[in-house]
């Protein structure tokens, strides 16, 4: 018997070990999205250049003419980007998705006696640190460059909170995009075509005021532009109870919608 | 303890036993009508040419797809009713490597260590222990996407026996692998069925059912079209083939008049020349045959009696040839 034989026949003495919970799945997934981020650290100047380019372009070159004056217009503003690159970065997760499953990885989790849903709760938690990282890179830049969030720390707290359930609801869109189409970059194509209008169209750059009537009836209902105001609200003071549950109707409707529809998606694929 | 001890207990032999397990894709039936019995601790091999089936019947038996009619017990387990124990009872390792390029190859089987519920530094040792075992103990701290075709497959098949399965199902192991990566992973699967792991395989490539596998299941368009030993499979081709090395090759002719007087069947020269292979009925006609050309003067340097390749069975069976032609190179 050789050497490798002992090393084999040891190896598949193996007992298997108690069944873990549900939340220990999850949390495994979760530790999978953060050693992307140790990986591929690349993928978060992806995430964050966009939303900076877009800070320094509004606030620098338009700002002066939308809002009288560039530190005026940051302070309208920096919430707005936030919202925005909270809603686009949900992408990500969608495109991993397409990405696993296109590779065969999915089958594996799939053979596997776990909690069928878990590798979408590690999609999550990665959207969740995505969101925090960027958010927070965002703000910072903000603070640097004037922006002061007039509710303080414990604003700015509530206000990444509710950030959070923003892209945690937007998240299952690009999941269900994900687990429908093979090539990622359609994911992101076809998610971005569907988000640019509703992004644009809503309250983030320009107050509605000088839109056209139509527009600006769009706008006033647009679920980007209740995020935003209640952001808004959240980050300067004065946020009401009724501006955030409508800047929750559309996560907490898409996560109804959407989480049920993923799993009957995915055990259907058999 | 052992893992597959739980299943064991149901008292049957067979590690797999299907019945009638039939999956359409639309109009197309990609599997017609399945039975299959696999003994415990075997390496059984489901052959066939590409498109016919094999991938769809073993992503059935390993809960991946469902069929639209049939059943199987895997280790004891209901497929249907209770997939969840099947889950627990197999591995599979599919045709394309089911790993996170991104990630390293410890943090892979880390990653799979707790999923099955070892916890900190138990999944880190069975990481360890498996890339020792696997040769990959050099690679551990790399990420997949920089390993090679040969070490992404070692790795998949290290991912698949965190727990020891009852049942391993690998899918074509071997495609795609320079003939080195091949003896090794072949070298694996022998170690791994010796120490008692049932393992069915699908390949395209004759060599390697023969090479393996103890019991071969070949299918065509769906169906089951033959099974048994590859020497069984063999004989139902009939015969086998004497083949015949001439010290000197000017008397060829001569020699293939005497060979086609005695088997009655017409000797097929090599390419090189100085050869010829004949259908011979058996080993008596075979030598026979033999000595006719001793006694007619004609010295051979070399002769042999050989059953037919794989590929010929596969041939007379299915009447078409199997693809690629035979011969594993990728």
């Amino acid at each position: 018997m050789t050497t490798e034989d002992t090393a084999m026949r040891a190896l598949t003495a193996v007992a298997r070990p108690p069944r873990p919970s549900a939340l220990s799945n999850a949390l495994v997934f979760g530790w999978r999205a953060v050693l992307k981020f140790r990986h591929v650290p690349e993928q978060l100047f992806d995430l964050v250049m966009t939303p900076i380019m877009f800070t320094l372009l509004f606030t620098f070159v338009f700002g002066g003419a939308l809002a009288g004056s560039s530190s005026d217009y940051l302070q309208y503003f920096l919430p707005g980007i936030l919202v925005q690159t909270v809603v686009f970065n949900s992408v990500y997760s969608g495109m991993g998705l397409s990405t696993d499953l296109g590779k065969g990885l999915f089958d594996r989790f799939r053979s596997l006696p776990i909690w069928p849903l878990a590798p979408f709760a590690g999609l999550m938690v990665g959207d969740v640190l995505r969101h925090l990282i960027a958010g927070g890179i965002i703000l910072t830049i903000g603070l640097i460059l004037g922006y002061r969030p007039e509710a303080g720390a414990a604003g700015v707290l509530a206000a990444f909170l509710l950030l959070v359930a923003i892209g945690f609801g937007t998240g299952w869109i690009f999941i269900v995009l994900g687990l429908l189409i093979r090539t990622p970059t359609t994911v992101m194509t076809l998610g971005f075509s569907f988000m640019f209008p509703v992004v644009f169209a809503s309250n983030i750059m320009v107050d509605p005021a000088t839109m056209p009537s139509w527009l600006r009836a769009f706008v006033d209902v647009n679920p980007v532009s209740l995020m935003t105001t209640a952001i808004r609200g959240l980050m300067a003071g004065g946020a009401t109870a009724g501006q955030i549950g409508l800047a929750l109707l559309a996560p907490v409707i898409l996560t109804l919608l959407l989480a049920p529809l993923t799993l009957w998606i995915y055990t259907r694929r058999r | 303890m052992h893992a597959n001890d739980v299943s064991s207990s149901a008292d049957h032999a067979m590690a797999i036993s299907a019945r009638g397990l039939v999956k359409r894709f639309g109009e197309l039936a990609a599997v017609a009508g399945i039975d299959l019995d696999v003994p415990r601790g075997m390496i059984f091999a489901i052959l066939g040419p590409n498109g016919a089936g094999k991938t769809t019947l073993m992503r059935m038996l390993a809960t991946l797809a469902a069929p639209d009619e049939g059943n199987a017990t895997v280790m004891g387990h209901d497929l249907l009713a209770a997939a969840d124990e099947v889950r627990g009872a197999i591995a599979m390792t599919g045709q394309f490597a089911s790993l996170d390029e991104d990630l390293t190859g410890r943090e892979n089987l880390i990653l799979l260590a707790r999923l099955w519920g070892f916890r900190g530094r138990a999944a880190g040792q069975r990481a360890d222990d498996l890339l020792a075992a696997f040769d990959l103990a050099y690679a551990a701290q790399k990420q997949v996407k920089d390993y090679s075709g040969g070490m992404r497959r070692r790795l998949d098949i290290a991912a698949s026996l965190i727990v020891t399965p009852g049942v391993l199902f690998l899918d074509e192991p071997t495609t795609g692998l320079d003939p080195k990566a091949r003896q090794d992973v072949w070298r694996m699967i022998r170690q791994l069925a010796g120490s008692g792991v049932t393992i069915l395989l699908t390949t395209q490539y004759l060599e390697e059912a023969d090479q393996l596998a103890a019991r071969i299941a070949v299918i065509d368009r769906g169906r089951k079209i033959a099974e048994g030993t590859s020497r069984e499979l063999k004989a139902q081709t009939g015969s086998g083939s004497l083949r015949v090395a001439l010290y000197d090759p000017s008397r060829l002719g001569e020699a293939a008049r005497l060979l086609e007087a005695r088997l009655g069947h017409v000797p097929q020269p090599n390419v090189e020349g100085g050869e010829l292979s004949v259908a011979a009925g058996s080993a008596e006609a075979a030598s026979a045959a033999v000595a006719d050309l001793l006694a007619a003067g004609i010295e051979l340097s070399d002769f042999t009696m050989g059953q037919p390749s794989l590929d010929s069975v596969f041939f007379a069976l299915t009447g078409h040839a199997a693809e690629p032609s035979g011969e594993p190179t990728p």
